[in-house]
Protein backbone atom coordinates (compact mmCIF):
# COMPACT_ATOMS: atom_id res chain seq x y z
CA UNK A 1 0.00 0.00 0.00
CA UNK A 2 1.49 3.30 -0.86
CA UNK A 3 1.12 6.82 1.03
CA UNK A 4 -1.27 8.05 -1.35
CA UNK A 5 -3.78 5.12 -0.42
CA UNK A 6 -2.75 5.91 3.66
CA UNK A 7 -3.67 9.07 2.93
CA UNK A 8 -7.07 8.58 1.17
CA UNK A 9 -8.05 6.27 3.75
CA UNK A 10 -7.47 8.53 6.66
CA UNK A 11 -9.53 11.02 5.29
CA UNK A 12 -12.14 8.52 4.40
CA UNK A 13 -12.00 7.52 8.44
CA UNK A 14 -12.50 11.54 8.85
CA UNK A 15 -15.19 11.53 7.00
CA UNK A 16 -17.23 8.82 8.58
CA UNK A 17 -15.81 9.77 11.98
CA UNK A 18 -17.06 13.32 11.51
CA UNK A 19 -20.72 12.23 10.31
CA UNK A 20 -20.95 9.69 13.28
CA UNK A 21 -20.08 12.23 15.62
CA UNK A 22 -22.13 14.50 14.13
CA UNK A 23 -24.90 12.13 14.59
CA UNK A 24 -24.27 11.18 18.41
CA UNK A 25 -23.39 14.21 19.76
CA UNK A 26 -25.75 16.14 22.32
CA UNK A 27 -24.55 19.21 22.02
CA UNK A 28 -26.21 20.51 19.09
CA UNK A 29 -23.41 23.08 18.14
CA UNK A 30 -20.54 20.61 18.46
CA UNK A 31 -22.87 18.09 15.97
CA UNK A 32 -22.80 21.16 13.55
CA UNK A 33 -18.88 21.84 14.04
CA UNK A 34 -18.74 18.13 13.56
CA UNK A 35 -20.79 18.35 10.39
CA UNK A 36 -18.73 20.78 9.15
CA UNK A 37 -15.56 18.59 9.34
CA UNK A 38 -17.13 15.68 7.49
CA UNK A 39 -17.54 18.50 4.37
CA UNK A 40 -13.78 19.55 5.06
CA UNK A 41 -12.70 15.64 4.87
CA UNK A 42 -14.87 15.14 1.46
CA UNK A 43 -13.55 18.45 0.07
CA UNK A 44 -10.11 16.86 0.44
CA UNK A 45 -11.21 13.66 -1.11
CA UNK A 46 -12.47 15.59 -4.02
CA UNK A 47 -9.38 17.07 -4.65
CA UNK A 48 -7.33 14.12 -4.28
CA UNK A 49 -10.52 12.02 -6.83
CA UNK A 50 -9.30 15.35 -8.90
CA UNK A 51 -12.67 16.96 -8.95
CA UNK A 52 -11.47 20.35 -7.80
CA UNK A 53 -14.83 21.84 -8.76
CA UNK A 54 -17.09 20.25 -6.81
CA UNK A 55 -14.30 19.98 -3.87
CA UNK A 56 -14.19 24.17 -3.78
CA UNK A 57 -17.67 24.14 -3.91
CA UNK A 58 -18.12 21.34 -1.04
CA UNK A 59 -15.41 23.33 1.02
CA UNK A 60 -17.24 26.84 0.93
CA UNK A 61 -20.43 26.11 1.31
CA UNK A 62 -20.97 22.49 2.98
CA UNK A 63 -18.02 23.48 5.77
CA UNK A 64 -18.18 27.84 5.33
CA UNK A 65 -21.43 28.83 4.84
CA UNK A 66 -24.09 26.15 6.16
CA UNK A 67 -21.95 25.73 9.73
CA UNK A 68 -21.79 29.38 9.61
CA UNK A 69 -26.10 29.71 9.14
CA UNK A 70 -26.71 26.66 11.23
CA UNK A 71 -24.91 28.38 13.98
CA UNK A 72 -26.98 31.60 13.29
CA UNK A 73 -30.16 29.70 13.02
CA UNK A 74 -29.25 27.89 16.84
CA UNK A 75 -28.26 31.30 18.10
CA UNK A 76 -31.41 33.06 16.99
CA UNK A 77 -33.85 30.09 18.27
CA UNK A 78 -31.98 30.04 21.66
CA UNK A 79 -32.94 33.22 22.20
CA UNK A 80 -36.19 33.09 21.49
CA UNK A 81 -36.77 29.82 24.08
CA UNK A 82 -35.00 32.14 26.52
CA UNK A 83 -37.36 35.04 25.99
CA UNK A 84 -40.35 32.83 25.76
CA UNK A 85 -39.34 31.22 29.42
CA UNK A 86 -38.85 34.81 31.07
CA UNK B 1 -38.23 -3.88 21.26
CA UNK B 2 -40.58 -3.55 18.57
CA UNK B 3 -39.21 -0.38 17.52
CA UNK B 4 -35.48 -1.09 17.46
CA UNK B 5 -36.30 -4.53 15.28
CA UNK B 6 -37.89 -1.72 13.28
CA UNK B 7 -34.73 0.33 12.65
CA UNK B 8 -32.81 -2.77 12.28
CA UNK B 9 -35.28 -4.13 9.93
CA UNK B 10 -34.79 -0.95 8.05
CA UNK B 11 -31.12 -1.12 8.25
CA UNK B 12 -31.18 -4.44 6.88
CA UNK B 13 -33.59 -3.52 3.91
CA UNK B 14 -30.95 -0.25 3.32
CA UNK B 15 -28.05 -2.38 3.29
CA UNK B 16 -29.55 -4.74 1.15
CA UNK B 17 -30.64 -1.99 -1.57
CA UNK B 18 -26.86 -0.58 -1.76
CA UNK B 19 -25.19 -3.94 -1.54
CA UNK B 20 -26.81 -4.57 -5.32
CA UNK B 21 -24.87 -1.63 -6.01
CA UNK B 22 -21.37 -2.21 -4.51
CA UNK B 23 -21.69 -5.67 -5.92
CA UNK B 24 -21.84 -4.93 -8.87
CA UNK B 25 -19.40 -2.40 -9.45
CA UNK B 26 -16.66 -2.59 -11.91
CA UNK B 27 -13.95 -0.12 -12.73
CA UNK B 28 -15.16 1.00 -16.27
CA UNK B 29 -12.31 0.85 -18.83
CA UNK B 30 -14.06 2.96 -21.36
CA UNK B 31 -16.60 6.26 -20.84
CA UNK B 32 -20.08 6.11 -21.73
CA UNK B 33 -21.02 7.50 -25.45
CA UNK B 34 -21.66 11.25 -24.19
CA UNK B 35 -19.22 11.15 -21.83
CA UNK B 36 -16.56 10.21 -24.38
CA UNK B 37 -18.22 12.70 -26.90
CA UNK B 38 -17.71 15.50 -24.31
CA UNK B 39 -14.54 14.83 -23.61
CA UNK B 40 -13.17 14.13 -27.53
CA UNK B 41 -15.00 17.30 -29.33
CA UNK B 42 -15.61 19.14 -26.48
CA UNK B 43 -12.86 21.57 -26.55
CA UNK B 44 -13.47 21.35 -29.81
CA UNK B 45 -16.66 22.60 -30.36
CA UNK B 46 -17.08 24.60 -27.35
CA UNK B 47 -13.10 26.14 -26.94
CA UNK B 48 -13.67 25.41 -22.76
CA UNK B 49 -9.98 23.76 -21.63
CA UNK B 50 -11.82 23.46 -18.16
CA UNK B 51 -14.03 20.81 -19.33
CA UNK B 52 -16.13 20.88 -16.32
CA UNK B 53 -17.28 24.20 -17.14
CA UNK B 54 -18.35 23.30 -20.89
CA UNK B 55 -20.67 20.47 -19.52
CA UNK B 56 -22.22 22.93 -16.69
CA UNK B 57 -22.83 26.09 -18.79
CA UNK B 58 -22.84 24.62 -22.32
CA UNK B 59 -24.01 20.94 -23.09
CA UNK B 60 -26.50 20.88 -19.34
CA UNK B 61 -26.99 24.24 -19.98
CA UNK B 62 -30.70 24.35 -18.65
CA UNK B 63 -29.40 22.04 -15.93
CA UNK B 64 -27.57 24.96 -14.66
CA UNK B 65 -30.69 27.41 -15.58
CA UNK B 66 -32.35 24.90 -13.31
CA UNK B 67 -30.09 25.39 -10.24
CA UNK B 68 -29.98 28.76 -10.53
CA UNK B 69 -33.89 28.94 -10.16
CA UNK B 70 -33.50 26.24 -7.67
CA UNK B 71 -31.15 28.47 -5.66
CA UNK B 72 -33.47 32.29 -6.04
CA UNK B 73 -36.10 30.23 -4.66
CA UNK B 74 -34.57 29.25 -1.48
CA UNK B 75 -33.25 32.63 -1.40
CA UNK B 76 -36.33 34.42 -2.09
CA UNK B 77 -38.12 31.72 0.68
CA UNK B 78 -35.69 32.76 3.39
CA UNK B 79 -36.32 36.13 2.95
CA UNK B 80 -40.12 35.70 3.10
CA UNK B 81 -39.53 33.74 6.57
CA UNK B 82 -36.54 35.73 8.17
CA UNK B 83 -37.04 39.06 6.10
CA UNK B 84 -39.47 41.83 7.45
CA UNK B 85 -39.94 40.50 11.52
CA UNK B 86 -36.57 39.81 12.28
CA UNK B 87 -35.15 42.95 12.09
CA UNK B 88 -37.18 44.56 14.97
CA UNK B 89 -36.27 41.78 17.82
CA UNK B 90 -33.23 43.62 18.47
CA UNK B 91 -31.81 42.60 21.40
CA UNK B 92 -28.98 45.41 21.17
CA UNK B 93 -25.68 45.78 19.60
CA UNK B 94 -23.53 42.06 19.59
CA UNK B 95 -19.97 41.90 21.37
CA UNK B 96 -17.69 43.84 18.68
CA UNK B 97 -14.74 41.68 17.31
CA UNK B 98 -10.96 42.17 18.89
CA UNK B 99 -9.18 45.33 17.02
CA UNK B 100 -6.77 42.86 15.99
CA UNK B 101 -9.39 40.91 13.62
CA UNK B 102 -11.43 44.06 13.06
CA UNK B 103 -8.21 45.33 11.03
CA UNK B 104 -7.48 41.87 9.43
CA UNK B 105 -10.83 41.60 8.59
CA UNK B 106 -10.77 44.70 6.78
CA UNK B 107 -7.35 44.03 4.56
CA UNK B 108 -8.61 40.42 4.10
CA UNK B 109 -12.28 41.10 2.58
CA UNK B 110 -11.40 42.95 -0.35
CA UNK B 111 -8.89 40.23 -1.11
CA UNK B 112 -11.25 37.40 -0.58
CA UNK B 113 -14.02 39.25 -2.98
CA UNK B 114 -11.21 39.65 -5.44
CA UNK B 115 -10.54 35.92 -5.40
CA UNK B 116 -14.41 35.34 -5.80
CA UNK B 117 -14.00 37.17 -9.21
CA UNK B 118 -11.29 35.66 -10.16
CA UNK B 119 -12.51 32.21 -9.67
CA UNK B 120 -15.97 32.92 -11.52
CA UNK B 121 -14.29 34.84 -14.66
CA UNK B 122 -12.08 32.27 -15.10
CA UNK B 123 -14.36 29.18 -14.81
CA UNK B 124 -13.90 28.21 -18.09
CA UNK B 125 -10.16 28.13 -17.51
CA UNK B 126 -9.27 26.62 -14.51
CA UNK B 127 -10.90 25.02 -11.90
CA UNK B 128 -14.34 26.59 -10.31
CA UNK B 129 -16.87 29.03 -11.67
CA UNK B 130 -20.13 31.00 -10.98
CA UNK B 131 -21.21 28.69 -8.03
CA UNK B 132 -18.02 28.61 -5.83
CA UNK B 133 -17.12 32.03 -6.99
CA UNK B 134 -20.63 32.87 -5.61
CA UNK B 135 -19.71 31.06 -2.56
CA UNK B 136 -16.39 32.57 -1.83
CA UNK B 137 -17.99 36.22 -2.44
CA UNK B 138 -20.65 35.11 0.46
CA UNK B 139 -17.98 33.44 2.29
CA UNK B 140 -15.97 36.89 2.13
CA UNK B 141 -19.66 38.43 3.39
CA UNK B 142 -19.68 36.13 6.70
CA UNK B 143 -15.87 36.96 7.00
CA UNK B 144 -17.35 41.33 7.26
CA UNK B 145 -20.17 39.93 9.85
CA UNK B 146 -18.17 37.86 12.33
CA UNK B 147 -15.80 40.78 12.73
CA UNK B 148 -18.23 43.82 11.87
CA UNK B 149 -21.59 42.73 13.80
CA UNK B 150 -22.71 46.68 13.11
CA UNK B 151 -22.11 46.07 9.22
CA UNK B 152 -25.59 45.76 7.02
CA UNK B 153 -25.34 45.11 3.52
CA UNK B 154 -27.83 47.27 1.16
CA UNK B 155 -30.38 44.74 0.04
CA UNK B 156 -31.80 47.21 -2.26
CA UNK B 157 -28.64 47.02 -4.61
CA UNK B 158 -27.68 43.39 -3.76
CA UNK B 159 -31.60 42.47 -5.36
CA UNK B 160 -31.14 44.59 -8.45
CA UNK B 161 -28.02 42.78 -9.11
CA UNK B 162 -29.20 39.86 -8.25
CA UNK B 163 -32.58 39.97 -10.71
CA UNK B 164 -30.70 41.97 -13.16
CA UNK B 165 -27.58 38.85 -13.76
CA UNK B 166 -30.54 36.47 -13.47
CA UNK B 167 -32.60 37.81 -16.60
CA UNK B 168 -29.38 39.00 -18.63
CA UNK B 169 -28.32 34.70 -17.91
CA UNK B 170 -31.81 34.19 -19.93
CA UNK B 171 -31.19 36.78 -22.19
CA UNK B 172 -27.71 35.87 -22.91
CA UNK B 173 -29.46 32.18 -23.17
CA UNK B 174 -32.07 33.41 -25.85
CA UNK B 175 -29.13 35.19 -28.08
CA UNK B 176 -27.80 31.34 -28.19
CA UNK B 177 -31.24 30.41 -29.72
CA UNK B 178 -31.06 33.33 -32.44
CA UNK B 179 -27.14 33.49 -33.26
CA UNK B 180 -26.24 29.55 -32.47
CA UNK B 181 -27.20 26.34 -32.30
CA UNK B 182 -30.27 26.75 -29.44
CA UNK B 183 -30.98 28.11 -26.20
CA UNK B 184 -27.63 28.98 -23.95
CA UNK B 185 -25.54 27.64 -26.93
CA UNK B 186 -22.28 29.71 -26.16
CA UNK B 187 -21.26 29.83 -30.03
CA UNK B 188 -23.18 32.92 -30.05
CA UNK B 189 -20.31 35.48 -30.14
CA UNK B 190 -16.55 33.82 -31.42
CA UNK B 191 -14.93 31.28 -29.90
CA UNK B 192 -11.78 33.19 -29.70
CA UNK B 193 -8.50 31.70 -29.24
CA UNK B 194 -8.38 28.29 -27.05
CA UNK B 195 -7.09 29.04 -23.46
CA UNK B 196 -7.70 32.98 -23.47
CA UNK B 197 -9.36 34.95 -20.73
CA UNK B 198 -11.74 36.33 -23.67
CA UNK B 199 -12.69 33.08 -25.47
CA UNK B 200 -15.23 30.11 -25.45
CA UNK B 201 -18.03 31.97 -26.68
CA UNK B 202 -20.79 33.02 -24.12
CA UNK B 203 -19.22 30.93 -21.32
CA UNK B 204 -17.53 33.87 -19.41
CA UNK B 205 -20.57 35.80 -19.28
CA UNK B 206 -22.85 33.39 -18.02
CA UNK B 207 -20.32 32.54 -15.71
CA UNK B 208 -19.96 35.62 -14.48
CA UNK B 209 -23.47 36.89 -14.56
CA UNK B 210 -24.05 33.34 -12.20
CA UNK B 211 -21.22 34.11 -9.91
CA UNK B 212 -22.77 37.92 -8.95
CA UNK B 213 -26.34 36.13 -8.47
CA UNK B 214 -25.07 33.38 -6.51
CA UNK B 215 -22.98 35.91 -4.34
CA UNK B 216 -25.55 38.19 -3.89
CA UNK B 217 -27.96 35.60 -2.54
CA UNK B 218 -26.11 33.91 -0.43
CA UNK B 219 -24.25 36.68 1.24
CA UNK B 220 -28.02 38.67 2.11
CA UNK B 221 -28.83 34.63 3.16
CA UNK B 222 -26.26 34.70 5.45
CA UNK B 223 -27.30 37.80 6.51
CA UNK B 224 -30.77 37.24 7.04
CA UNK B 225 -29.68 34.35 9.34
CA UNK B 226 -27.75 35.78 11.35
CA UNK B 227 -30.51 39.00 11.84
CA UNK B 228 -29.68 41.70 13.97
CA UNK B 229 -27.83 40.15 16.66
Amino acid sequence: MDAMTLLTLLICAGILFGAISAVSMGNVVSAVIAAGLTSLFAAVTYVILSAPDVAMTEASIGSGLSTAIFLYAINRTRRQEREKND
Amino acid sequence: MAKRLLIILTLFLLALMFWDVVASYSEKQQLAPVAAHYVGQGPDELGAPNLVTAVVVAYRGLDTLGEVTVLFLAALAVGLLLGTGASERNTGPANPASEIVETAVEYLFPIALLFGVYIFINGHLSPGGGFQGGAVIASASLLLFLALPGVRLRHALLSAIESLSGFSYVLVGLLGLVLAGGFLDNRALPLGDYGALFSAGTIPIIYTLIGLKVGAELSVVVERFRGNA
